[in-house]
């Protein structure tokens, strides 16, 4: 099957909008509210990519990307954060923890999945 | 913005909005001042952020733009950056009625009275002012255009793998923005014996030509920036710089931003019925549970009355007669809460649609009828993958190319038809395409290859079934549209674990037809309850072909299979269930009892029970959730009398003894 992407938002519309415009362009989409749920879900499958935001409760997108990189099935997985403009020093933070790039918000669909055609390659 | 359409998020932007306010002036209610707490300020902060995120996503730039000056001043607090007082948290939620404001006039899709929010603004903007570190413009605008084109010197830090990024992909991008010439460096590479896989020693040396944006490059690297050694010079090629090709505008600018509707005129969304609450499902799954005990209730209730003397118990009748209507209508409305209309599947496909007829060079006009047509939540979850598969075997093996459809006498373009409508209980679903049909001598031919068993007598709608067996595909090589590993026995074990049946109807030159049919809902089965010994089990009426009371001749013991049932010229293994569920009856041939014939993934099982009970309706208890898993049962029922009913896994049952039998 199609590459299988994990999309993490607290957000509902953030996440669907992300989940559906991933899953029209063929990929298949695991969706998780929160960094805890989302690592949780990790930890049973192998996905080809993380898409998470940066500001969730529980665990926040920086802690997911850290204890991620630390599994050895996601040494190398593409982890992107999706971050607003307004901070460069998050995705320095974000990048310190092991994220492989981001995506800033606000993004259309066709920005999203061009970035993640690109990282899939 | 071609394609997705981002008005469908609307309604959930609003939704989650108007509750990120709620939750937010709870908050600041909440908050004190002089001892603020870390996880209320984050929560404040995060509605704000979602609010913003969100709009800028979904088009309302004015929310956006005001919620960031919010943000930035809770992003400050919350950083313990700034002190709180309490102004402001007056100010914040102050701030907050004018978000709502904000966000109840762009749902409302008229123009917002700005003039408090404007106020407002300005005093956020005030406040941050007063002692925040104002951001000065950082990046340089090294925007200047190119002469010739760039030099570009990419070393990667040995451990740049480790953040999953790959300089693969930042090669590939740079040749879509010029022409690039790459070589690469390996003066570090070590020895063989030395390597170690995970280390990134290459180091590469780009020549891009072409009328590049500095910053366009520069992107390509904005992942690793920290994780390399990145020069990026202007190319100093005399011959290419005395083109004097001219600086091109930016194209940036020549773009206009995306604006909202000034008014509301071209807008005319029906939002009528928008008033509506989210629920978890779990809430509604329980009220589903307690509305399936009521029905068990109702029933034991009845059967207790039928016992009675008429002449007395007419008004208990009545009163039963009409808990049992009022029961029956809950039961549906409860149900009915589950259900989405059946367009939530099939809006995915005319993008899907676009996209691959593109790819392939063909013409085709979607057409989709009977939308509105209600599905189960969790069903239309699971058949968005079979029928995306579905879809795209029509485009890729049904549709022809214009030409050879011109040449054949047809329409250029070819139509692809998806129908939902009710039909007695069930939903059908159906895929139809126009092509060219389905190949009889080539699915033949091609089964014999992979060594299904088949022949040339076969009727063509036992030829179609071949389709459906594991491991076939026609496809003369693996396209990237259908060969994606996924056959049709996937399609077909997908929708039968869903209680459903796939059918399918071909003719040469005129097109195929793909059949659905679902169950209503997966809380409810139609079942045929069967006596075996003591017990009652059920047998979902969707997997039941026909019943009979066998001849002895008709049964024979085959020494590898154990027993067969002759039934109309097929031999079909034979499963005793008091066997198979290795309980106490009394041991009884199988002339004297009742064979079900059933059939699940294309295989035909003979099923021994004691009796036919009749035909009901039950709700589906999970078995797994109160016990455990048990192989060949899938769930369990309450019957009228109280007692326990297992429901068969039909699906399971030929799985495993057709296989034993074939071992």
């Amino acid at each position: 099957m199609s590459a299988r992407i994990l999309a993490v938002d607290d957000s509902a519309s953030m996440r669907q909008m992300v989940a559906y415009t991933l899953r029209d362009a063929g990929f298949d989409v695991a969706e998780a509210a929160d960094g805890q749920e989302a690592y949780e879900m990790a930890q049973r499958e192998p996905f080809r990519l993380v898409l998470c935001d940066v500001n969730m409760p529980r665990l926040d997108g920086i802690g997911l990307v850290r204890q991620l990189r630390q599994l050895p099935t996601y040494k190398f997985t593409p982890l992107l954060m999706l971050t607003t403009e307004s901070g460069p020093e998050k995705k320095q933070e974000g990048k310190a923890a092991g994220a492989t790039g981001w995506l800033v918000k606000p993004f259309n669909p066709e920005q999203l999945v061009a970035t993640v055609q690109r990282v899939l390659g | 913005m071609a394609g997705i359409d981002l008005k469908r998020f609307h309604r959930a932007f609003f939704e989650e909005s108007f509750e990120g306010l709620d939750a937010m002036e709870a908050a600041l209610l909440r908050l004190d001042p002089a001892q603020p707490d870390a996880e209320t300020l984050n929560g404040i902060f995060r509605a704000a952020h979602s609010i913003k995120g969100g709009a800028g996503t979904f088009g309302f730039a004015a929310i956006s733009e005001y919620t960031h000056v919010l943000e930035t001043l809770l992003d400050e607090m919350r950083a313990g950056r700034r002190a709180i007082c309490a102004a402001d948290v007056d100010l914040l939620l102050r701030a907050s009625d004018a978000l709502r404001g904000l966000l109840q006039a762009a749902q409302d899709e008229r123009v917002a009275e700005r003039t408090v929010a404007d106020a407002i603004h300005a005093e956020l903007t005030q406040c941050l002012q007063g002692a925040a570190p104002t951001a000065t413009g950082n990046a340089a605008a090294a925007t200047a255009a190119p002469a010739a084109g760039w030099a570009i010197h990419f070393a990667p830090h040995p451990d740049l793998f480790a953040s999953g990024n790959d300089p693969l992909r930042i090669l590939r991008e740079l040749t879509t923005l010029g022409d690039a010439r790459i070589s690469v460096r390996d003066a570090a590479l070590p020895a063989f014996a030395a390597l170690a896989p995970e280390t990134c020693y290459l180091a590469w040396d780009i020549e891009l030509r072409g009328a590049v944006d500095r910053a366009a490059v520069a992107e390509q690297f904005a992942w690793v920036e920290d994780e390399c050694e990145l020069r990026i010079e202007p190319l100093t090629d005399g011959a290419a710089a005395a083109t004097g090709v001219a600086a091109p505008a930016p194209l940036a600018a020549a773009v206009p931003p995306p604006r909202a509707p000034a008014d509301g005129a071209a807008r005319s969304e029906p939002r009528g019925d928008g008033a509506s609450i989210r629920i978890a499902t779990a809430k509604i799954d329980a009220m589903i549970d307690l509305v399936g005990e009521l029905v068990i209730t109702q029933a034991m209730l009845q059967q207790l009355a039928d016992r009675l003397d008429p002449a007395t118990s007419e008004v208990l009748q009545q009163g039963l007669a009409q808990l049992d209507r009022n029961t029956r209508l809950l039961q549906e409305a409860v149900m009915s809460t589950r259900m989405l209309p059946v367009e939530a599947v099939f809006s995915r496909f005319p993008r899907v649609v676009h996209d691959l007829a593109a790819r392939l060079g063909k013409q085709v006009r979607l057409q989709s009828s009977g939308e509105s047509t209600e599905l189960d939540k969790s069903m239309i979850e699971k058949i968005a993958d079979p029928l995306t598969h579905l879809v795209r075997n029509s485009l890729d093996h049904g549709i022809e190319t214009a030409a050879a459809r011109v040449a054949a006498g047809k329409d250029a373009a070819g139509t692809l038809t998806l129908r939902a409508a009710h039909q007695g209980g069930h939903i059908v679903i159906e895929v139809a395409d126009d092509g060219r049909g389905l190949d009889r001598a080539r699915i033949l031919a091609k089964a014999a290859e992979r060594g299904i068993a088949c022949d040339a007598a076969m009727s063509d709608a036992e030829v179609w079934q071949l389709i459906f067996a594991p491991g076939f595909s026609t496809a003369e090589q693996v396209t990237d549209v259908s060969g994606r590993g996924v056959g049709m026995d996937v399609v077909k074990r997908n929708i039968e674990s869903l209680g459903g049946r796939v059918e399918l109807a071909s003719h040469p030159g005129q097109g195929t037809t793909v059949t659905i049919r679902l169950p209503l809902t997966l809380a409810i089965v139609d079942g045929m309850s069967v006596a075996v010994g003591e017990e009652t089990f059920i047998l979902p009426l969707s997997a039941i072909v026909e019943s009979l009371q066998p001849q002895p001749e008709q049964i024979k013991r085959v020494a590898t299979q154990g027993q067969v049932a002759r039934v109309r010229d097929e031999y079909l293994p034979l499963v005793a269930l008091h066997e198979w569920f290795a309980l106490p009856a009394a041991p009884r041939a199988a002339h004297e009892a009742i064979l079900v014939i059933v059939e699940a993934e294309g295989r035909k099982l003979a099923l021994q029970v004691d009796a036919l009970l009749g035909q009901q309706q039950v709700v589906i208890k999970s078995l797994e959730t109160h016990y455990k898993r048990v192989p060949g049962i899938s769930g369990a029922t309450i019957l009228g009398d109280g007692r326990v009913a297992l429901i068969a896994d039909v699906g399971e049952i030929v799985r495993l003894a057709t296989r034993a039998a074939a071992a």
